[in-house]
């Protein structure tokens, strides 16, 4: 069973028609990238996993979005619980302003995890998935703010694994970050993918190309093209994906 | 380890199982030779299937690295690299099936007067030399035995250059040979390829060690 799955989406801010008729499916365990230019849905479609496009008004989703086989904009659904499945990580590194250790213990302390000990071992564990681990073991109480964009961005995606969630959802995770950064995220993404299936925002071809496993082209709303990222970028099936990877438009 | 890292050395471990396979392939040509084992010489024509679906996969593995890290620096030389060694090792896998061809088509066992005035086998023992160093080489990541297979590829040239003369004055003493006289210059002809190839092969390793191009220089 997919891990995600859409079916012929559409969705519109008010007249603008901004996805037309998406279907897909992502395994599990895999990374997919959403590429394609500004304005063209993608980051639009990364939300809709999550719901975060509910936050925003006059929008109108038509079509089924699946995770696990599940509904997620059926009736009933808890958005709060859909939310500890499927984190997001955001472009811009958003820490809260709190220390080290509590902005990875935010997310348990919310959901009303009293359990000292969990929190504790779950913050290391977490930031041991994040690859921060070591550069933080001794500052846990240090602001946040403290960090590099850097590690502020990993700090984030320990706040996201450390309640739990099997999707990560990353919107363009690495564009405010220098090189040697965006190489330590990405290295990351490609260990997490051996526990999370990840979906990624990217304007950095090369990226997508590095870090995923499928790549999908989005243009004015529409999927182009959705395959494995290798035979996207040796022999891509549609013009507008060659023109678009080859830097010849967008 | 970055995930480039792991596909580079994914693409190294498939090199050396390419290299491995031609050098099987270069071996048991001599032996289908010695031996006059048409038998293992119809197994050579067979397995060189294989040796050009090696060549396949590491053609695309390369063009999917190109297309997928961009790779650069030593990176780049090494992919680069890769993709010449890979047409190289296909042409002595062609070379050693084109000698099993010899064995499946000859009658009888090769004179051993002729192979001893040649120095054919001599010859063919350092060809397969010149693949394992190559292949060690390449392994190490070590420039000086790469170096080391310029001057060995000098000695099959000299073998090839004396050939045409031992073998026509062989031909005039032996009327009833000429035929696998013949087969013999064609062979010697191949492993001086083989010596060629083993060359280039050198120069690639040492262009992906220390970016320097040797080619058509004289060292």
């Amino acid at each position: 069973m997919p891990k995600i799955e859409t079916k012929n989406i559409n969705l519109y801010y008010g007249d603008f028609h901004a996805l037309k008729g998406i279907t897909m499916s992502m395994e599990p365990k895999t990374v997919t990238a959403l590429i394609g230019p500004s304005g063209c849905g993608k980051s639009t479609y990364l939300r809709i996993f999550n719901r975060m496009n509910d936050l925003i008004d006059n929008v109108k989703l038509s079509g089924f979005v699946l995770v696990d086989g599940q509904d997620i904009y059926e009736k009933g659904t808890k958005v709060d619980e859909l939310r500890k499945n499927v984190g997001m990580v955001f472009q811009k590194p958003n820490p809260f302003p709190k220390s080290i250790f509590e902005n990875v213990a935010y997310g348990m302390k919310v959901n009303g995890i009293k359990d000292t000990k969990y929190i504790t071992q779950k913050v290391e564990q977490s930031l041991q998935q994040a690859a921060l681990w070591d550069e933080v073991k001794d500052k846990l109480k240090k602001s946040a703010f403290e960090l590099s964009g850097g590690q502020q961005q990993r700090l984030c995606i320990a706040r996201a694994l450390a309640v739990e969630p099997s999707i990560l959802l990353m919107d363009e995770p690495a564009s405010a970050l220098d090189p040697l950064s965006t190489s330590k995220i990405e290295e990351l993404i490609y260990e997490l993918k051996k526990e999370y299936t990840i979906v990624i925002v990217t304007h950095n071809m090369q990226q997508a190309g590095r870090v995923s496993d499928k790549t999908a082209f989005f243009y004015l709303g529409e999927l182009i093209e959705f395959d494995d990222t290798k035979i996207v970028f040796t022999n891509p099936k549609n013009t507008k994906t060659q023109n678009y990877i080859t830097g010849r438009f967008g | 380890m970055a995930h480039i890292d792991d596909e580079l050395d994914q693409l190294k471990v498939d090199t050396l199982g390419m290299w491995t396979l031609v050098q099987l392939q270069l071996r048991k040509g001599l032996e289908a030779l010695t031996k006059l084992d048409k038998d293992l010489a119809r197994e050579i024509i067979l397995s060189e299937r294989r040796v050009n679906a090696y060549e396949i996969k590491l053609d695309t593995d390369c063009e999917n690295i190109f297309a997928l890290f961009s790779p650069v620096a030593v990176d780049l030389r090494f992919v680069l690299a890769v993709l010449k060694i890979n047409t190289n090792l296909e042409r002595i896998g062609d070379i050693a099936e084109g000698i099993a061809r010899f064995v499946v088509e000859t009658d009888d066992s090769f004179d051993t007067k002729l192979l001893e005035i040649t120095e054919l086998l001599l010859m063919y023992e350092e060809a397969i030399d010149m693949l394992e160093t190559s292949k060690k080489a390449f392994e190490m990541e070590d420039t000086k035995m790469a170096r080391s297979i310029f001057k060995k590829d000098e000695y099959l040239d000299k073998i090839n250059f004396n050939a045409n003369e031992i073998i026509a004055n062989y031909i005039r003493q032996n009327l009833d040979h000429t035929e696998q006289a013949l087969y013999a210059l064609s062979i010697i002809r191949k492993l001086e390829r083989v010596g060629d190839q083993s060359k280039n092969i050198a120069e690639e390793i040492i262009f992906y060690v220390e970016a320097k191009v040797l080619k058509h220089k004289t060292e």
